[in-house]
């Protein structure tokens, strides 16, 4: 998947996270995604991104347009850090497991929201998360010939 | 970007007016029982009509607000969640199953205004 119109937005502060979410939201209208995905989208960032001033204190959201090989869009977004990462990723995947205060829906509950999650982790590696939320218009014939 | 919180009567309506920090978040938790002791309140309308995004840790602490409120023997009615974030909700695995809801400000209200039903468990 190619990627353009990289933007990046570090992740230091609760402010930031809300910076995230709404800069992926205009985003994702301008790639006509429905206001349903984009507040899918949006949830599932404010996820991810709590989760990096939670466990790591800093790090980044890095938001891209991709397109698959039919040339349908969407918005990929890779939230990463250098933290402590995670030791046992399959627990962290399930509902209700938490190493903090939370409720332990992050993780769980950010994949349910998009239409691709995957994280790569491990302990003293940092973690990088990974979602994408494609477009549900059809490509347009000229643009699957670019 | 703290929330007004206006007093009606027996009543405290917050409204949220633009997206929230987890900070402002805890400082609206934090405001809302100050005032519920303060005016000895029955009931709280916390209006989230603004809100575009309601994650975890903003459904979390709503639910929080409901709960230690209604242990100070008042209501608390969260109105105005939009369709696409209760969608989101729900996906998440947040169902708030134990706070009251109504469509917008004036169904809030009648809910609140509405006869207490006296029962021993009171209302659950």
């Amino acid at each position: 998947m190619p990627a353009e119109h990289e933007s990046v937005i570090p992740i230091e502060s609760d402010a930031d996270v809300v910076t995230a979410r709404q800069r992926a939201r205009e985003l994702a209208g301008e790639l006509e995604l429905t206001s349903t995905d984009q507040t899918l989208l949006a949830t599932a960032i404010s996820e991810v991104a709590r989760n990096i001033t939670t466990y790591a204190v800093r790090g980044e959201v890095l938001l891209s347009v991709v397109r698959d090989s039919d040339g349908r869009r969407g918005i990929q977004v890779i939230a990463r850090d250098d933290g402590p990462g995670i030791e046992d990723v399959e627990r962290a995947m399930q509902d209700g497991y938490t190493s903090g205060a939370g409720l332990g829906l992050g993780l769980p509950g950010a994949r349910r929201l998009v239409d691709h999650f995957s994280i790569e982790t491990a302990p003293g590696q940092g973690t990088k998360v990974t979602l994408v939320m494609w477009s549900r218009t059809p490509p347009r014939p000229d643009m699957r010939a670019a | 970007m703290a929330v007004p919180i206006l007093k009606q009567g027996p009543i405290l309506i917050a409204t949220i007016q633009t997206a929230l920090t987890d900070t402002d978040v805890l400082q609206l938790r934090d405001d809302v029982m100050a005032q519920v002791t303060r005016h000895r309140s029955r009931g709280i309308i916390v209006d989230v009509t603004a809100l575009d995004v309601m994650d975890s840790f903003v459904s979390r602490s709503l639910q929080g607000i409901a709960r230690m409120t209604r242990l100070r023997g008042a209501e608390t009615v969260i109105v105005g969640i939009q369709p696409e974030v209760a969608f989101a909700m729900v996906q998440l695995g947040m169902s708030f199953e134990d706070v009251l809801t109504a469509l917008d400000l004036e169904e809030g209200l009648a809910l609140l205004q509405r006869p207490r039903k006296e029962t021993p468990d009171g209302a659950g």
